[in-house]
């Protein structure tokens, strides 16, 4: 089991996107005014400045907008795991999110821009909050 | 619009040190303030003006002026990452232009050798705010934002790591003949003090697919410091006053659907090129911050010295360097790359800009007229700002 540095609240912004992985669920926001699309999520919409902003549930589908395999990252959660593939995936509903493309055998050479993947969530050693993080389709 | 000439550099200092764990970086900018100042003919009591982003111990606005005991009427504190100096100096050309300031210093210090920080290589994203909540978990480098942005170039463009190794050869190629850089890099204890070749640069190890090791900036100690004055100061200054005569400023994030092979430079740069009343074409020396060679590649294409995507090409052959035609010479103190990269690199391309249309630089362009210092600060492919400062010798 993996023990990835876990995001830290009190931080308003992005409370609800985490609560939300306990449930295996992607979340991103929309305008009700203007029909923005808003990620990552924030307070107010980036077109209008309206803080009326739903909360919407991705079907977890998109696109590896581009990506890098991380050979050398002196964080010891991420020292000891090999060569690792981070990754901007551009999800179907229109919004792009940083993320790690897993569940390859090796990132070198099976992940791919313009790759189709999904979001899967992963436990952590410790801590509730569920990491989503991409595989291949 | 007319070219204006309001304000001009007539004081540098570039601290020659790459390595110096005996001094703190105040020390490095206080050391680096006063020689600007000698090298203007100017005093301490001059000073009206302070610039200051924020670095050393104790800095900042307030705590630079008691450290060094002068009483500004213009203070400025911007801090923009490694960009602040040219968002600087824009504020200096507008302040002095408005009549608000006569004689303003600029200056940086930094210990990142000494304090062993990570910046090329290594880093970790914190988590705790809205932003950093969403990356720490990821794993996510200082250099894998670059690496994905030349992915993604290499994937539109067809751009090849070769050709990206270009901009290492050429920047090895100046520092070579600077003596500083040569020292920092025996210093820094460099595996190769000497030119470098495409294929040294794909044979060493690739730190975050696809850079390699000799495509990212070194991590040094140093600092400077430059006087910017209004004209009426600098009729009387001891050397050429190499004028300031058009700025730009910008800031590029992350967004849905966002270009990520675009950076900020692509909308300030054509608003200093338009306030300078010059194109790109007419420029002798291209200081551009070289954190890893693709920021140097995307802010080329952003400048308009090539279009979008033709930088693999254009950078080909040898271009970039002093004693070639066809293009700007590149970074011609050795840049980060191979001369110094203590964290905020502004500081340097402004020096090095004065430096080439004084005539003073190690790697002279005959007869050079005009300048562009391009910082870049934050993260390429994340956040970032970009500052474009346009000079013209005397």
């Amino acid at each position: 089991m993996t023990k990835r540095p876990m995001p830290q609240f009190f931080e308003p912004d992005t409370q609800d996107f985490w609560d939300a992985t306990k449930d295996e669920q992607l979340t991103y926001q929309q305008c009700n005014l203007c029909d923005e699309i808003v990620f990552t999520p924030r307070a107010r919409c980036t077109s209008c400045g309206s803080d009326d902003l739903a909360r919407k549930i991705s079907k977890g589908e998109g696109t590896v907008y581009t990506y890098s395999v991380i050979r050398q990252n002196r964080n010891p959660a991420f020292a000891d795991l090999g060569a690792y593939a981070l990754a901007y995936i551009d999800l179907d509903e229109g919004f792009r999110m940083l993320s790690n493309v897993v569940g390859v055998e090796n990132p070198l050479d099976d992940v791919r821009v313009g790759q189709r993947v999904r979001v899967i969530f992963e436990k952590q050693e410790e801590g509730e909050y569920l990491i989503p993080l991409f595989i291949p389709i | 619009m007319a070219q204006q000439r309001e304000a001009a550099i007539v004081g540098i200092h570039e601290y020659p040190s790459r390595y110096a764990p005996d001094v703190s970086a105040i020390q490095i900018k206080a050391t680096s303030i006063k020689a600007a100042l000698d090298d203007a003919g100017l005093q301490w009591s001059d000073i009206d003006a302070l610039y200051d982003a924020q670095d050393g111990e104790g800095g900042g606005g307030l705590g630079l002026s008691a450290y060094l005991g002068i009483k500004p009427t213009v203070i400025d504190t911007t801090q923009v990452g490694g960009s602040s100096y040219e968002f600087q100096a824009a504020h200096a050309m507008r302040d002095i232009a408005a009549g608000k300031a006569n004689v303003a210093i600029l200056s940086y210090g930094s210990k990142s050798a000494t304090l062993r920080t990570p910046i090329g290589t290594g880093g970790a994203t914190r988590s705790g705010s809205w932003s950093a909540n969403m990356e720490a978990p990821y794993g996510s480098t200082l250099i894998a934002n670059y690496a994905m942005v030349a992915h993604r170039h290499m994937h539109e463009y067809g751009t090849t790591s070769e050709q990206l190794a270009e901009i290492s050869v050429a920047t090895r190629y100046h520092a070579m003949r600077n003596p500083d850089a040569v020292q920092a890099m025996t210093d820094l204890q460099f595996v190769g003090v000497n030119e470098i070749t495409v294929q040294d640069v794909m044979d060493s190890r690739v730190i975050a697919d696809p850079l390699h090791l000799l495509e990212c900036c070194m991590v040094s100690d140093g600092g400077g410091a430059i006087i910017i004055a209004s004209k009426e100061v600098a009729r009387n200054t001891k050397k050429k006053p190499v004028w300031l005569i058009g700025s730009g400023e910008a800031t590029k994030y992350r967004e849905n659907a966002g270009d990520i092979t675009v950076s900020a430079g692509a909308q300030g740069a054509p608003i200093a090129f338009a306030e300078a009343g010059v194109n790109p074409d007419e420029i002798d020396s291209a200081m551009i911050y070289d954190s890893f060679s693709i920021t140097v590649a995307v802010c080329l294409e952003d400048l308009g010295f090539c279009k979008k995507g033709e930088v693999g090409d254009y950078i080909s052959g040898g271009r970039m360097k002093f004693d070639q035609h066809g293009g700007p010479a590149l970074n011609t103190d050795g840049g980060g790359l191979s001369s110094n990269h203590p964290g905020m690199r502004g500081m340097f391309l402004l020096l090095e800009s004065a430096r080439q249309l004084r005539g003073e630089s190690t790697s002279q362009v005959d007869g050079a007229k005009l300048a562009v210092a391009h910082g870049n600060g934050g993260l390429l492919g994340g956040d970032h700002t970009g500052g474009t400062i346009v000079l013209a010798a005397d």
